[in-house]
Order: C-alpha cells, then sequence, then structure tokens
C-alpha cells in the first residue's frame, strides 16, 4: 500500500446485526486521506460517520474491506489514532494531570517525564492551574480541552474526533475551534472530524466529505481552499455553506430513510 | 487580560470546591446535642417513673455504671476482643473469595448463569439460618461461627463486585483502549477504578451483614463474647447489662463505619463530585 497516505480504506462496510436482521450502517467505502490533512465527515445522525471512526480507531473490525494506516493494514487500537467523544470520557477517579499522563503511563513512559509532557499540554490547552482538579469540577469546554490534551500527550499521527464539541454552546464552541486550528497548524496531524454542523465542518476542514443517510456512503467530496483562520461571518463562508447544504438537502430528500432530521446552521 | 482575571476566578471557585473538610455545622451539632439531652433525660425520668421496674428498664445512669464495671473488670473487653477477632477473620475470607468471585461473574457468562443465580438465591437467605446446619457439620465451635459470619457478609461483597463491573460506563473502557490500554491493565487501572463506588457499597453491607451474623451466632455460643454476654444479661435479669452490651455493640459498628468506610466514602465524593446527602 501507498506509505503516502495517512488512511487508505478500500471497500470497507459495516453491517450490525439485531436479532438476527442485518443493519447496514456503512456502505463499502473507499477514501484515501492525506498527511495532515484536515478532513470533517458531515451527515444526519446514523448515517455511519462513526461507525467509520470506529473501524479506523481499531474500536470496531470492518465486515468487509481494508483499512491500511501509513501504508500498513490497520490492527487493533493502536496509540497512532487516538479517537475523542462527544463526552469528555475523563476518568472520573483521576485528577485531570493524572488524566492527561494516563496514555504515557501505559506505555511505561517515566513518571517524571510523563508529567512533564503533560504539563506541556495542558498549557498548550490553556489549563495550566487545573492539574489537581477534578473533572466535576471543570465545565464542559474545560473538559473537552483536558481529553484533547490527553489525546494529544501520546503523539498520535492521526486524530479522530466524534463530534467532541457537540455538547457546548456556540461560544465555547468557535474558541475550541480556534485552538483546535491552532494545534492542527503547529502539530501537522491528520484530524478526522465527524459533525452535523455543515458551519463547523466549513470553518474547520481542507476537505469535507458529505454522507449520505443509512446506510452510509460518501455523496461529495468538497475541497474547501479558503485562507485560515477562517470566520463564520465571512462571506465565501457562508457561500461554501450554503452549497454543501444544499447538497444534503437534496441527499435527504432523495433518500428513503424517513427519520427526523435536524441540521445546524 | 479578560481570559487571566477569568482563570483566577475560576481558580478561586476550585479552591472552594477542593477544599472538603466538612466538618460538623454548628446547626447540626447544637441539634443533636439538645435532642440527645432530651432523649437521655426523658428516658432517666421515666425509668424512675415506675410504669416498669427499673431492672427491667433500666435509666441511662445505670446502663453506664453497668458499662463502667463490665469495662473495669475486663470482661466487655475481652469479649469485645473475641468478637473482633471473629468478625474480621469472617470478613477478611468473605473478601478474599468474594472480591474474585464477584470480578468472575461479572466477566465470564457462563459463571453468571450458574454461580450467579446461585449467589442471589443464597443472598435470600438470613445468615443466621445455617448455622443449625453449621453446628451439625463443625459442632459448636469457631469453625461453625466462622462460617456462619462468612455466609452472612460473601453475597453482599460478590454482588457488589458484580455490579460494581457491569456498571462500567463502556465509554471509560473505549477512551483506554483508545489510550493503549489493553488485558489486565484494563481491569486494575479503568474497570476497577470506575467501579469503586459501587465495589465499597457492596463491602460495607458485606461489613454490615458480617456484624449481625456474628451478633445472632454468638447469642447460642457459651464462650465469653459480645453476643454471649447479651445472653447472661438476660440468665442474670440484669437489663443493665444487656443494654450495656448493646452499647458496646452500637459503638464498635459506628467506629468501624467511620474509621474503615467512611474516608473512602469522602474521597469518592471528592473525585467524583457527588454532593453529601442534605
Amino acid at each position: 500500500m501507498n506509505g503516502d497516505y495517512a488512511l487508505q480504506i478500500q471497500a470497507a462496510s459495516k453491517v450490525f446485526y439485531n436479532g438476527g436482521k442485518a443493519i447496514p450502517a456503512l456502505a463499502p467505502l473507499d477514501l484515501e486521506i492525506a498527511r495532515g490533512e484536515f478532513v470533517c465527515l458531515l451527515g444526519t445522525s446514523g448515517c455511519g460517520k462513526s461507525t467509520l471512526l470506529n473501524l479506523i480507531a481499531g474500536l470496531d473490525d470492518p465486515s468487509s474491506g481494508s483499512i491500511y494506516v501509513n501504508g500498513a493494514p490497520l490492527k487493533g487500537p493502536g496509540p497512532d489514532r487516538v479517537m475523542m467523544f462527544q463526552e469528555a470520557a475523563l476518568f472520573p477517579w483521576l485528577t485531570v494531570q493524572e488524566n492527561v499522563e494516563f496514555g504515557l503511563r501505559q506505555q511505561n513512559v517515566a513518571p517524571q517525564k510523563c508529567s512533564e509532557i503533560a504539563k506541556l499540554w495542558l498549557e498548550r490547552v490553556n489549563l495550566q492551574g487545573f492539574e489537581k482538579a477534578y473533572a466535576h469540577q471543570l465545565s464542559g469546554g474545560m473538559r473537552q480541552r483536558v481529553a484533547l490534551a490527553r489525546s494529544l500527550t501520546i503523539d498520535p499521527a492521526i486524530l479522530l474526533m466524534d463530534e467532541p464539541f457537540g455538547a457546548l454552546d456556540a461560544m465555547t464552541r468557535d474558541r475550541l475551534h480556534i485552538e483546535l486550528e491552532n494545534l492542527w497548524l503547529s502539530t501537522g496531524k491528520t484530524i478526522l472530524f465527524v459533525t452535523h454542523n455543515v458551519r463547523e465542518a466549513v470553518a474547520l476542514g481542507d476537505r469535507v466529505l458529505v454522507f449520505s443517510p443509512r446506510p452510509g456512503r460518501v455523496i461529495a467530496d468538497y475541497k474547501i481552499n479558503l485562507p485560515r483562520p477562517r470566520s463564520l461571518e465571512d462571506l465565501v463562508v457562508i457561500n461554501k455553506t450554503a452549497e454543501i447544504m444544499q447538497t444534503l438537502r437534496q441527499a435527504i430528500a432523495s433518500s428513503s430513510v424517513s427519520q427526523e432530521l435536524e441540521w445546524q446552521l | 487580560m479578560a481570559t487571566l482575571a477569568k482563570n483566577n476566578l475560576l481558580l478561586r471557585g476550585l479552591k472552594g470546591i477542593t477544599t472538603t473538610s466538612n466538618p460538623i455545622k454548628r446547626e447540626t451539632l447544637y441539634r443533636r446535642v439538645v435532642f440527645f439531652s432530651l432523649l437521655f433525660v426523658g428516658w432517666e425520668l421515666f425509668s424512675h417513673s415506675g410504669v416498669w421496674p427499673d431492672y427491667l428498664f433500666p435509666g441511662p445512669i445505670a446502663i453506664a455504671q453497668s458499662l463502667w464495671s463490665g469495662l473495669k473488670k475486663g470482661l466487655y473487653i475481652y469479649g469485645t476482643w473475641v468478637s473482633m477477632l471473629r468478625l474480621i477473620a469472617g470478613y477478611v475470607i468473605s473478601l478474599l473469595i468474594g472480591v474474585p468471585l464477584g470480578a468472575l461473574i461479572a466477566r465470564n457468562k457462563y459463571f453468571k448463569d450458574t454461580l450467579g443465580a446461585l449467589v442471589i438465591s443464597l443472598q435470600a437467605l438470613p445468615s443466621v439460618c445455617w448455622l443449625p446446619l453449621a453446628i451439625l457439620w463443625f459442632g459448636l465451635n469457631e469453625r461453625a461461627i466462622l462460617f456462619v459470619v462468612v455466609m452472612g457478609s460473601l453475597f453482599s461483597i460478590v454482588l457488589g463486585v458484580e455490579s460494581g463491573i457491569n456498571n462500567t460506563p463502556p465509554i471509560y473502557v473505549k477512551a483506554a483502549r483508545n489510550l493503549g490500554t489493553t488485558g489486565l491493565r484494563l481491569y486494575t487501572r479503568v474497570i476497577l477504578p470506575s467501579a469503586f463506588p459501587i465495589i465499597l457499597a457492596g463491602l460495607k453491607q458485606g461489613w454490615a451483614f458480617a456484624w449481625r451474623s456474628l451478633m445472632s451466632a454468638e447469642l447460642l455460643y457459651f464462650t465469653l463474647s459480645l453476643g454471649n454476654l447479651l445472653q447472661t444479661g438476660r440468665d442474670l435479669n440484669d437489663a443493665a447489662q444487656v443494654m450495656a452490651v448493646m452499647t458496646v455493640i452500637i459503638g464498635i459498628g459506628l467506629a468501624f463505619n467511620q474509621l474503615l468506610f467512611a474516608p473512602f466514602e469522602r474521597q469518592i465524593a471528592n473525585r467524583w463530585g457527588f454532593s453529601p446527602s442534605k
């Protein structure tokens, strides 16, 4: 396989079984993602984008097809790919500092070194001074920042983000967008970012992949060549958003799936 | 500048939360002193009222005197020592069997379907019901008592560990696997710490049941112990001794709760952010 790509997906699909009934979640999908690319996966709830992320994370196995990471076939979870969830999923029995160190500790890195690296990342997500706090003492936005730091300490090549800012208020989300963009610019990581928010996708992505409703398949692949940092008030951003919205609406209208679809603008 | 000010504010707020040494509020202390004073004074007066003979219904003063003389003779201290040894031995055996068994039942379908069902059935049996069988099997000796104590506490521990592990939020396991945790470490670093609040509740219940089982069993024994002292009090028509021993039993129960479990409970409340019940 070609090692130039961070990720190559060949005809990967996923079918879930519920009481003997097959539920296709992801139609066979081909996808290539370049190193350092910021890709947003856009689609309705239940369109298979989270399923795809789980497959890439190695937390779930594809029903068919194959996935290559840096040219090598994927085998289970690995520290080269880290996933962030809609909830921060911080461990409540650990302090912020211990949460951020967690991944390094699993790799048997010396405690002194763990502590240094964790401190560094906590500073980069603007959480210095909160090392000894517990998750319940933080706001939603701060928790996601800790989760981000926790993911980045083990220095993954690929960051998989499953609607990580979905539960946050718009102001906090905007701020975290800027912080994430800066981190991405300075670290050059490959990011796959799942969202159902079109503006979020356009504001962040180099590329926006639009998924059809279940079973998920990519129906459009937009390159977003707009200068950064992008402002949500920018006319070009608004126009691009409208264009993608149009594609999505058509996809939903032509899909036989009847489900409640809520689009956030 | 504005962010800095906000951070400072948050930090100050944080300090307010993290310093959770919770001394009893003055108000609560006041209520308690008044309540217990009234209770004891009323009780003392009632015991002298002649409604019931005072050897059957002694007041707090008579009980305190009996307690003091029992302690001075070393009777209560020795009885407490014997009972404590049995309790601790029984509880430790229950822990050694119960914790691994609970973990096994939680993680293995076959054990859950078989042993899990057995544990739930036996949990429904008050442990003192084991005593006749234990005496038939082991005779009227220490082993029979230990057996009853273990039967009393074991199943609560098993069920606590099992439900703690089963209620581990899958997202923690997912997050940990993602960060490179595998195999046994998934248990020691994620599942057990996450399950700890529920496991602790099971351990605490197991302790309470061990204590109750022991007292029931000791009532039937002739060797000196707390339960036996209750029984001798009855035989001597000495209600003051019965109540004095009951006071000792209450005191031990409270002390263990405060020393053994309360510190862990405070730690959990602190970390998880459970607020103390109002």
